[in-house]
């Protein structure tokens, strides 16, 4: 069941407005294609973003992937719990999983990402 | 063989603490039979097939003239007449090839790579799963030894593996195979993939071809010459005794890196900001919970304690150069 509060990218990744500011993670698809997730190379806060550039790299025990911006932002809060427990994104994608938080963050780019039924679809073609 | 069945980490942990199963079906399996067979392998192997005992097998390497390494394979040694050879995947159709284009005329070559099947029981309680699954009994096995059982067909056991822990290599006539992978599921042994065969690998420091050892590599510059001592003559033999006497410009040593990010295969390695090396395998190890991993260096840098670092592309790793094996069965840490 995908979490019909957030907002989704092609490349698997999800955005929560809360306010002024949006938490920023990667997919339970997206954690279930890469795997035992055995680190997380979080950004250092007040990183600035424009859409698409690469956000962090993580890392499963066969490979390393970019995740990118959602949307334009700068990098507010990150979750530290993730430097020594990156299993948290394999087992809560959408919660404790979470990877960083962006404020402030380019708002009118929301309606451009997919929402939980378009993002559904999306995965049923690919 | 898939990556992984319930995920790389837990097949990781189950083979180290408790017991898994590998299909190994996707490995080549020749036979080598008749009266010349063992003059015949011994032109061909590294390996000491003469001083060899019945039901012995041993680990060595099938060469070009210039000593470059076409495969790493395993002998099992039935009587002087009989002979299997155990090679890699990937090799599988250029070793068959080779192997029975050397073999003098008058020696059987068999492919068995399909008829008959091969599954790797690994981990501290496969004696007992075995015995419980087979009847065999194998904790008397002595290692690198293997016997004949009772299955309907061919049907033999190894104390030999992949993963650095206790073990054994299974062989069943391929009509028997899914029956008897079915008895251990059923006993409660699950199945580990690739992904988990290669962190175990790795740990234990065994090579992986492709990886550590290829064409362009001879057994000096893998440091493995050890598998290469026999007087010879054998096809490599000359290249060999020529590259032990001069030296190699660059070895094979195993890197520790502390922290969870990853060096990866074709990775740089830097010292004083000069490019020295390249990585070959690397991972973030699920025992030790540190990355490690193999690199050809120069010598000089080769010796436990040297200090080097890998460039990932997006961060320079401090990385130390320490003995191999990284994990040995029964330590922890």
């Amino acid at each position: 069941m995908i979490p019909k509060d957030a907002y989704y990218t092609k490349d698997h990744e999800w955005l929560k407005v809360n306010g002024d500011e949006a938490t920023v993670g990667i997919t339970d698809h997206a954690q279930e294609a890469l795997g035992d997730i055995t680190f997380v190379d979080l950004p250092k806060v007040g990183k600035v973003l424009k859409a698409h550039d690469s956000l962090l790299v993580v890392e499963s025990v066969k490979a390393a992937s970019d995740v990118y911006a959602p949307v334009a932002g700068t990098v507010s809060a990150i979750n530290g719990a993730l430097g020594s427990a990156p299993e948290l994104i394999n087992q809560s994608a959408q919660g404790d999983g979470w990877i960083c938080k962006l404020k402030p963050f380019d708002a009118s780019a929301v309606g451009s990402l997919m929402t939980a039924d378009q993002y559904e679809a999306f995965l049923a073609e690919h | 063989m898939p990556v992984q069945y319930d995920g790389i980490l837990a097949e990781h942990h189950r083979t180290r603490t408790d017991v898994t199963l590998f299909d190994t079906c996707h490995m080549g399996r020749f036979w080598v039979t008749g009266p010349g067979a063992m003059d015949g392998i011994d032109r061909l192997l590294t390996t000491e097939v003469r001083a060899m005992q019945d039901g012995q097998c041993k680990y060595g390497f099938l060469l070009k003239e210039d000593g470059g390494i076409l495969d790493d394979l395993i002998t099992y040694r039935f009587n002087t007449e009989r002979w299997l050879i155990v090679v890699n995947a990937g090799t599988l159709p250029k070793d068959r090839d080779w192997i029975r284009a050397r073999l003098p005329d008058g020696v059987g070559f068999e492919d068995a790579s399909t008829r008959l099947a091969k599954i790797d029981i690994q981990g501290p309680n496969t004696f007992e799963k075995v015995e419980q699954v087979l009847g065999v009994e194998v904790a008397s096995l002595a290692y690198f030894r293997f016997k004949t059982f009772e299955c309907g067909g061919e049907a033999f056991v190894s104390r030999t593996g992949y993963t650095g822990e206790k073990g054994v290599e299974l062989y069943v006539d391929a009509a028997r195979i899914v029956e008897v992978w079915g008895r251990f599921l059923k006993a409660g042994v699950k199945p580990a993939g690739l992904g988990a065969r290669d962190t175990l690998r790795l740990e234990a420091g065994l090579p992986l071809y492709g990886h550590e050892l290829s064409e362009y590599v001879t057994p000096v510059e893998a440091v493995m010459a050890r598998y290469a001592m026999k007087a010879g003559p054998y096809v490599g033999s000359e290249a060999v005794r020529r590259h032990r006497e001069e030296g190699p410009d660059r070895v094979l040593a195993g890197f520790r890196i502390e922290g969870r990010q990853s060096a990866r295969a074709g990775q740089a390695v830097l010292s004083g900001g000069r490019c020295v090396g390249k990585v070959t395998s690397g991972s973030f190890s699920p025992t030790l919970q540190v990355v490690i991993g193999f690199a050809y260096v120069e010598p000089a840098l080769a010796a436990a304690g040297s200090r080097v670092q890998v460039d990932t592309g997006r961060a320079l790793l401090d990385a130390e150069i320490v003995k191999t094996p990284f994990y040995k069965a029964g330590r922890s840490g």
